[in-house]
Parts: structure tokens; sequence; C-alpha cells
């Protein structure tokens, strides 16, 4: 085969001179797809973008070099990296919304390129996209194209972006997580009808992506990236069966692990704690939930699942009182709760406490991790000074974070520490309920498997009672002893969460079940025929 | 912080020289500033290094007791104007609802009415004394001052870490303080250097239409307008207050900068 792309110690520092790449060396054949895997920050992204001659941000290529299809780009100007970026390689982005401008036709975006480059004239560009709408299965060709980008759902809008970065007949496409911003069952379609598109035209591809269960159902090779560096490359079939690197042997048994493990908690329950009667909730005239019924148990994990727009976070903002409900009543301890937060005592507002999906927002940027923690310290239970000081490092002890870190601004903290001290702070308050809003979706894998470890250590210790809001059901599984699917506001089914995985009763159960990539090469292909059949 | 550029050592030396001068200006100056000494807009000579005036009172001397006056009349009516506006612009962010109508209307009909002119009716109503002159301004600048705080507020306001204050059951008085103002300083800092600088104009303006400074009182504004004849004839006399005013805002927004450098937290941005 031979080889389109070939990379050759790449370095890419930042304007500061940070090294962000350290030497990267890869080969790309034509018609292969090449996965990079990786946590954030290990520089996959950074790799995907050098391709195209590119550095964000102010990064620069600061050595190495980059040989596409003959024309090295490492050390080309402007003008020849600007000739070849769009026409011979091209970029699909994670989130489609953001790529696009919200201010033009889909089509009129899409023809820029080839018109722009002078590769096609207006009338082939606009054939050539018509027949990518119809390889991508987008409905009504003819009159897709002429919507706007706020008109078409999220997977069309990410397979719309696809047929632009093929629009000139790249001979490469850099693909940066492109199904991740979008749901289980979507991202299934995504998925199958980009690696039947890239197939189909011999394209090739690095894509790049952190969950190792997608990849595997695309990737022909794979390189495990991490700090910038790479730490194992080879077929995916032997790095999924037999990995060498200490790193790329966790990655892989976490997700196994989160993949097979028995499912389901079963934690000693007590009284009910928080039980929701016939609850309606919108915004202004919008309504998103509708009929919820939900009793949660002192001590046990209730998980909320369901897609983007099934209503579980609105669910959780209910709860927490921060969204009246329009109908229905809610009972917390055997007592009626207040519908706004505004009415409830402070000892109430103790009680339940919120955490949230990302820790980066909901951590003040000026307060210290001893401020934020020491905060709920000090107005529930009065601590002051010595005792203060002792309780914050007692806590800090028990989301496993050194005595030091307590002088630290939220900046200097790495997304999982951050996640931990949001944790402690709601710890420090010794709430009964804890409603987890889509806790882990934010963190690298292997980071979000020690925030539920951690989770699940606390329960163990203070029977702690947790709603536990999310989209993947690979959380729920080994975490939840209940489980709550939910879809368009409404409860579609509520089992144990053994008896929900092991015989779902409803159709949406199964699909969304169904749609968990696993971690083997055949699995998208048996799902499909198991659809098309 | 522990590496000052240039640009910022620049600034402070400015500013510095002119807190030495609004503190000592008058013991420093040679001459007093209503003594007449020498022929109107005659140039520099020794003993007198900057030259004379329209009436030919000593530059030097003037502009020495002018900075007490202008520096002191300038930062007196922003700080003023900050402390009124931004409280009421985070009061009106956080409670929102009927409060933010009542207060962001009336700002709005305030703002509608031209500067000057308010202004000038509220100088010629009450009279043209130093504390009506800067609570006068101060009022009517703390209008965009809340405008802005009112703005930045609402963002802040949004953020799940206020939501976490609210939820925790906190007062109005730590949500401004502990979780709005903190977030909220680097637009207002940067506000603060520019409305310092406009505020010397504005009092210029005024002294021009007689409401200002009172003479024989010298400021900065008023000698750039009392010499503006003289540059029609080439002489230096205009440039030298407007060279002081203009090294005042040059250093103010020097410093700024350098305080605002790497600091602005951008908004929503996650990554």
């Amino acid at each position: 085969m031979s080889e389109i792309l070939k990379i050759r110690d790449l370095r890419v520092e930042t304007a500061s001179g940070l090294e962000l790449l350290h030497g990267i060396s890869l080969d790309l054949a034509k018609g292969e797809i090449l996965g990079l895997i990786g946590e954030s920050g290990a520089g996959k992204s950074t790799i995907g973008l050098a391709a195209m001659g590119y550095g964000r941000g102010g990064c620069r290529i600061s050595g190495g070099t980059i040989e596409l299809a003959g024309t090295e780009l490492a050390s080309a100007s402007l003008r020849q990296r600007e000739a070849v970026r769009g026409a011979r390689i091209a970029y699909v982005a994670q989130s489609a919304a953001a790529a696009f401008n919200p201010a033009q036709r889909l089509e009129q975006q899409i023809v820029e390129g080839p018109l722009r480059h002078g590769v096609m004239t207006a009338a082939e560009a606009r054939a050539w996209m018509l027949e990518l709408f119809t390889a991508l299965q987008l409905p009504e060709p003819e009159a897709f194209g002429r919507r706007y980008p706020h008109q078409v759902s999220g997977g069309q809008l990410q397979r719309a972006m696809v047929a632009m970065a093929m629009a000139c007949k790249p001979d490469i496409l850099v693909l940066d997580e492109p199904t991740t911003a979008l749901d289980v069952t979507t991202q299934i379609e995504v998925l199958a009808l980009l690696r039947e598109t890239i197939h189909k035209y011999g394209t090739s591809a690095l894509y790049i992506t952190h969950d190792l269960a997608v990849i595997a159902q695309i990737a022909d090779r794979l390189i495990v990236l991490r700090d910038g560096a790479e730490i194992e490359s080879g077929t995916t079939e032997q790095i999924l069966e037999a990995p060498r690197h200490e790193y790329t042997r966790r990655l892989v048994a976490e997700r196994a692990e989160s993949l097979t493990a028995a499912p389901g908690a079963h934690h000693r329950t007590g009284e009910t704690l928080l039980a929701l009667s016939g609850v309606a909730a919108g915004y202004g005239s919008k309504p998103v939930l509708a009929g919820i019924d939900l009793t949660v148990r002192r001590g046990e994990t209730v998980a909320i699942v369901g897609e983007s727009g099934s209503g579980k976070s609105t669910l959780a903002r209910v709860v927490a009182g921060l969204l009246p409900p329009s109908e229905g009543l809610l009972d917390f301890a055997d007592a009626p709760l207040p519908p706004s937060y505004t009415k409830r005592p402070r000892d109430l507002l103790r009680r339940i406490q919120l955490i949230y999906q990302l820790p980066d927002v909901a951590l003040n940027p000026r307060q210290s991790v001893a401020e934020t923690i020491g905060r709920p310290l000090e107005l529930y239970r009065g601590l002051k000074g010595r005792a203060l000081r002792a309780e914050v490092a007692h806590l800090l002890g028990l989301i496993g974070l050194a005595p030091e870190m307590a002088d630290r601004l939220p900046g200097a903290l790495s997304g999982g520490q951050k996640q931990r001290v949001c944790i402690a702070r709601a710890l420090a308050a010794k709430p009964d309920l804890m409603i987890c809003d889509e806790v882990t979706s934010a963190l690298d894998p292997l980071v979000a498997e020690e925030i539920l470890r951690l989770l699940r250590r606390l329960q163990d210790d203070f029977g702690m009672t947790y709603l536990f809001i999310t989209h993947d059901l690979s959380v729920v599984r080994r975490l939840a002893d209940r489980t709550v699917v939910m879809q368009q506001g409404r409860i579609v089914e509520a089992a144990e969460t053994e008896t929900l995985f092991t015989a779902p009763q409803e159709a949406y159960t199964q699909r969304l079940l169904d749609s968990v990539p696993q971690l083997d090469r055949g699995w998208l292909d048996r799902v499909l025929t198991a659809r098309g059949g | 912080m522990n590496r000052i550029p240039l640009t910022a050592w620049i600034g402070l030396f400015l500013i510095g020289l002119n807190l030495v001068l609004f503190l000592f200006g008058p013991l420093l100056a040679p001459f007093g500033q209503e003594e007449i000494v020498g022929a109107p807009f005659d140039g520099p000579m020794p003993g007198h290094w900057l030259g004379f005036d329209q009436n030919g009172r000593d530059m030097l001397s003037r502009l020495l007791y002018g900075a007490q006056m202008s520096i002191g009349v300038s930062l007196g009516a922003v700080v003023l104007s900050f402390s009124i506006g931004i409280p009421l612009g985070f009061f009106a962010a956080i409670r929102g609802g009927w409060v933010d109508l009542a207060l962001s209307r009336l700002v709005d009909t305030v703002m509608s009415i031209p500067v000057l002119i308010s202004a000038l009716v509220v100088l010629q109503a009450l009279g043209s004394s130093l504390p009506v002159l800067i609570v006068t301004i101060a009022c009517l600048d703390s209008t965009r001052v809340f405008r802005l705080a009112r703005l930045v507020a609402q963002g802040i306001n949004v953020m799940e870490y206020a939501e976490v204050a609210r939820l925790r059951g906190e007062g109005l008085w730590w949500m401004i303080r502990k979780e709005i103002l903190p977030n909220a300083l680097p637009p207002l800092v940067a506000e603060f250097g520019m409305r310092f600088c406009f505020t010397f104009l504005f009092v210029a303006g005024l002294s021009y239409l007689g409401l200002g400074v009172q003479p024989p009182f010298a400021d900065w504004g008023g000698m750039v307008r009392d010499n503006q004849q003289g540059i029609l004839y080439g002489l230096y006399a205009p440039l030298f207050p407007a060279a002081a005013i203009a090294l005042v805002t040059i250093g103010v927004n020097l410093v700024v900068d350098w305080m605002l450098a790497g600091r602005t937290i951008v908004q929503g941005d996650n990554r």
C-alpha cells in the first residue's frame, strides 16, 4: 500500500514554548483508517490539526516533517498549506453546531470549498453534494441543502459536516471525535454511515477519539497517545486483545469491565426519602416533564437514564428546587418539599445537594479549595478557625486530595480534582440526598472510573443516597440499585438495574442497551444486521 | 505577578509621579497659582521652565497646583460613581424581575439625556462648588457603570457556582461580595481606567462652559481651554497641560492593561 500521509518526528509547541507533541511519527496508507486514542491533553487533536499544517491558538510546528502525497507541509508557505487544506485533507469537528455558520444555508457552506479551491464547477459541486447526501442517508437530499443549520437534528448536522469535509473529494479526512456529542442511538447511525462513506470513496482517515469501543468499530490500526507521545501502536485487534503497555492495558480493562460487570448494586435501603407523584414541569409554556412518579429510598442509588432532551436534567432541577413543577407533589423525608428552593429552610437546602457535570463552572474560580469546602461547614455547622481547618483537611482526606491542595484555586487543579472538590463541597453539608447530574461525562475514562469509585466508597461509609443522572449506561450498570429510563419527558421503564439490563420490557430500553458500543470489532456489524433483519 | 513588563513599569512610574504631584504639588510650586510673574504666552526661560500662560502666570506652578484639582476631582468622581453603579448593577442582576426593570429603566431615562446637558442643569441649579461638581459627575457616570456591572453580573449569576451558592441559602451580601465581585473585577477594572480618563475631559468641558472648576483655581482641562488660542500662533503653552493629561491617561491604561493581562476569564469556556 502506498502511504498518503507520512509524519516523522513531529513536534508542536505553544506560543510560550511548551512542547505539546514530543516527536510523533505515523504513516497513513491510502484507504486506511488510523485511530488516535488518548485522554484529554494527550495531543490527539493537535496531531490531527498539525497533519493539515495548522496549529491551534498560537501553537506552531517546531520540528519534524509532514508529507502529504509527496508535498512537505511543515515547512511550506501559508499559501501552499491553504491550497491543501479542505482540498486534499479536510477536518470534521466534534461539534457540528459550532462549526457551521448559523446564518448560511447548508448547501452554500458545502459547495464553498470546491468553488474556492477551483476543483469543480458550481454544477459539479452541487451534484457531488447531492450524491454525498444520498450516501449519508440524509432525508430529501434536494431539499436538505436549503435548510439552515438550526433546522436539522444533531445527527443530521454531523453528517452534513462529513459532506462538507468530503466536498472537495479529499485524500484524507481528519475526524475529531465526530460522534462524541451525539446520543448513543444516533451515534450508531453516524458511525455506520461514516465507515461506509469512507470505504466507498477510498478516502483515508485519521480518527480521533477517547472511546475505545467506538474506535474499535471503525479503525484498522490504532495509536495510543499520552502526554504528547506515542505509547503503543498496532492493529486494532492486537491492541484490544493483547495490549502491551501498562496504560493501554488499564484503558482496555476499564472499558471491558464497565461493559461486562454484573449489573446492579444492592444496598441496604431504609424508608422512602424522596417521592415524586404526578410531577410535570416545563420552561415557559413548553412542557418538558409529564406525569413523573418516582421514589428514592434512603441508602440506595437510583439512576435516571435518557438521551438529550429526555428531561432527565430537568428532573434534577425540579428536585433541587431550581425549577418549580407546574403540577404534582414532592415529598422529602415524609414532609412536603416546597417547590422553590427560595421557600426551603436552610436545613432542608443542606439535606439535598447537587453535583454538576462541568466542575469548571461549578467552582468559583476566585475561591480556594479551602474556602469552597469550608463555606458549607461555616454556614450549616458554624465551624470556625481551627475546627474549620481540621474539618476541611478531613474532607480533603475523604476525597483523596493532599492537604496542600487546600490553598489552591480551581484553575490549578485537574478536571478530576475539581470534580472531587465539588463532591467534597456537597459532602461538607452532610446531605441526605446527593443529586449527581452527569458527574463523569466531562472526564476521561480512567478519571471517571476513580470518581465513581469515590462515590461508591462514600455510599458504603456513610449510607449516602444518590439520584444519579446520566446518559451512559455502562456507568449505570455497576452503580445503581434501580434504573429509570426516560424518553421525551416521560418515564418509559423503571426496574431493578439487574432486571432492566437482562430483561428489558420496553423496545426503547432494548434499543438504548443495544446502542452501547461493545469492545469487539464485529459489534457494529452485528447491530446493523440485527436492525436490518 | 512575578515579572512586571516594561510597559507596566512606565505606567507605574507615571502614576507614581502623578501621585507625588497630587500630594505635594502646591508645596513644590515655585510661584502661587494666581501670581502674575511674566508676560502672557512668553516661552520657557530659566526660572520659568515651562513658560507662561495667557495671563502671564507661571505654567509650571499652575500645572503643579492643577494636579491636585484635576486628579482629585476625577478620582473622587470615578470612585464615587463606581461605588454607586457596581452595587446597584449587581443588585439588579441578582434580584431580576421588577427591581431590575425599575432600576434599568431609570438608568435608561437618565442616559437618554445628553450628559453635558444634565450636568449643566444640575450645576446651574445648585451652583458649582467642588462637592456638587464631584457628586453630579459621579451620579451621571454611574449610569454607565451600572449598565456594565449589571451585564457582567448577569453572566456570572447564571454560572453554576452562583447557583450552588443560592442553593446553599446564601444572602444577597454574600452573593455580591464573594461570588460576583471577584469574578467581575477584570472588566470593571478596565472600565475604571477608561472612566478616569473620560472624567478628566468632562471636567475640562464643564470648565469651558464656566461650570467646572472655577477660576482662579487651576485644573489641567481648564488650562488647555484657557490657552487654546495660543495654538493658533504656534505657542507651547497649551501643550503642557495637554501633555500632563495624556501622561496620566497613558499611565493609568498601561497599568490597567498589565493588571488584566492573562486574567480575563472567558465565560462558558470549559476547555
